[in-house]
């Protein structure tokens, strides 16, 4: 798994890219209500903003990590936005991206050093 | 509810409290206050909807007036009969300018034969006391309470727990307000809230609030509530909040407030900006404050345009988000008077979509505020 520092994740299965918000951005937010998923098809850039969730107080938008085709979001959101908190890094991911270029992944902070900008914050 | 940086954030007396109980601490009118604690906004929304929540609500403006009239003086600057207001009862008005436009909203009251006890917006009340002291000049005197704490405790559990606490607010109802001992010190308690649930306001002198706080707080039954859900429990309840549904173009017809507009007052004529209002009430206002069900999609909030069927713009949200309660998106916001008929359907545009939603009568969630005991 690879972070950004706005608290997106990804995980690379093959050329597909799982994203989500990180523990960390589940804890900030508060209680999720509301997910908007990207629609399938749908071709992003690496830091446009793809999705939006919202806690009681605020919308907020969710950066993607990569750049790529959505190939798949996370329907299940719809009617368990608070998946997000409770699994953030698993069951909680908004979309699946087919990887545009790989090569943005390198950018990206691994697990230790994400935890170590946590620590900036 | 940003707020300029430069400005140094003010602490109320319950500071150290609320960073012991694990409070996020936010920029909030000008002072440091809780948005959250650990449950969250969720679990504190429904917790004072099914029990009772301690509000630190510090950062408004207590005040006294004083002057050989009171009563007939604040008549001037606002337009609630409050030569008729007796002592022991409270009322919630408006203040206003020239245009009828609201400088702020406020409770005004009588604790005891001494003077009008007023409390207003925290973000307004600098100016709010400006006005009254410009515009009352020689006639009242006004002695700030910059030195009291103000907590409100609401929630159907919240009259069980302080008649304990407090057995001098026995027999008081909705709208009632004492200045009693209790707690070992002098309290200003009131029966009103902004929650739309039964509850009190308490004004206790800053030395002696922390261990108020702490006292109410020992019940099991309360819990200490943010500002988040101070504000989604408000707006359920309807009630609009200054700032966001109300500001200095928006007469008290427009925001739906004309019971603040007493009758006798509405036949003198005789408050600011009174030509505009008693037209309105004659003939209807140009836009009217609205309550929206979002009934698909996500919670339209402040600034989300309202649409009719065609597409028209024809209003736009004033503040709105996720109801707890109803599990989904209400808002409100200003329509024409022909849009805002009940049971009218309208869209609301969140991020470029159109939404559909349902013009529904005010509150959300109905009051249950104790009128008779």
């Amino acid at each position: 798994m690879r972070f950004t520092k706005d608290h997106e994740w990804v995980e690379v299965d093959g050329d597909v890219a799982t994203v989500g918000i990180t523990a960390y951005a589940a804890e900030q937010l508060g209680d999720v209500v509301f997910v908007e998923t990207p629609d399938v098809g749908k071709t992003v850039k690496a830091g446009d903003g793809f999705a939006v969730v919202e806690s009681v107080k605020a919308a907020s938008d969710v950066y993607a990590p990569i750049s790529g085709e959505v190939v798949e979001a996370n329907a299940a959101l719809g009617d368990a936005p608070e998946t997000v908190n409770a699994a953030p890094e698993a069951a909680g991911w908004f979309a699946k991206l087919k990887l545009a270029n790989p090569g943005e992944l390198d950018a990206l902070m691994d697990r230790a050093a994400y935890e170590a900008y946590l620590q900036t914050l | 509810m940003s707020q300029a940086a430069e400005a140094p954030l003010k602490t109320t007396p319950l500071h150290a409290a609320h960073i012991a109980r694990g409070g996020r601490m936010v920029p909030f009118a000008g002072y440091e206050l809780p948005v959250q604690y650990p449950e969250g906004v969720l679990r504190e929304h429904l917790w004072t909807r099914e029990h009772a929540g301690l509000f630190d609500v510090s950062h408004m403006g207590q005040g006294r007036l004083r002057g050989v009239a009171p009563l007939a003086a604040f008549e001037q600057v606002a337009p609630g009969d409050f030569i008729g207001l007796k002592p022991g009862r409270q009322k919630y008005s408006v203040l206003l300018n020239r245009q009828g436009g609201i400088i702020d909203d406020l409770m005004a009251s009588r604790p005891d034969d001494n003077g009008l006890f007023v409390v207003v917006n925290g973000a307004c009340k600098e100016n709010d006391f400006k006005v009254i002291d410009a515009e009352l000049a020689g006639q009242v005197t006004i002695e700030r309470y910059e030195d009291r704490a103000l907590v409100a405790l609401q929630g159907p559990e919240a009259a069980a727990v302080l008649g304990e606490l407090v057995p001098a607010v026995a027999g008081m109802v909705f709208m009632d307000i004492r200045r009693v001992e209790g707690l070992g010190t002098d309290l200003i308690v009131s029966r009103s809230g902004y929650t739309g649930e039964d509850g009190y306001e308490i004004s206790v002198p800053g030395a002696d609030a922390v261990r108020v706080w702490d006292a109410i707080l020992a019940d099991p039954r309360v819990k200490p509530i943010g500002l988040g859900a101070r504000d989604s429990l408000r707006l359920e309840a309807g009630l609009p909040l200054y700032g966001h549904d109300l500001d200095e173009t928006v007469s008290p017809v427009e925001a739906d407030l004309t019971f603040a507009i007493n009758k006798n007052r509405r036949e003198q004529r005789d408050f600011p900006g009174a030509a505009r209002i008693v037209k309105e009430l004659a003939e209807g206002p140009s836009r009217v404050r609205v309550a929206l069900k979002v009934l698909e999609g996500a919670p339209a909030r402040e600034g989300a345009e309202i649409a009719d069927a065609d597409g028209n713009v024809i209003g736009v949200v004033t503040s709105g988000g996720y109801s707890p309660c109803l599990k989904g998106g209400i808002a409100l916001g200003f329509a024409p008077p022909a849009h805002a008929m009940v049971g009218g359907r309208l869209n609301v545009i969140v991020r470029g979509k159109a939404q559909a939603a349902e013009v529904v009568k005010a509150p959300f969630v109905p009051h249950r505020y104790v009128r008779k005991l």
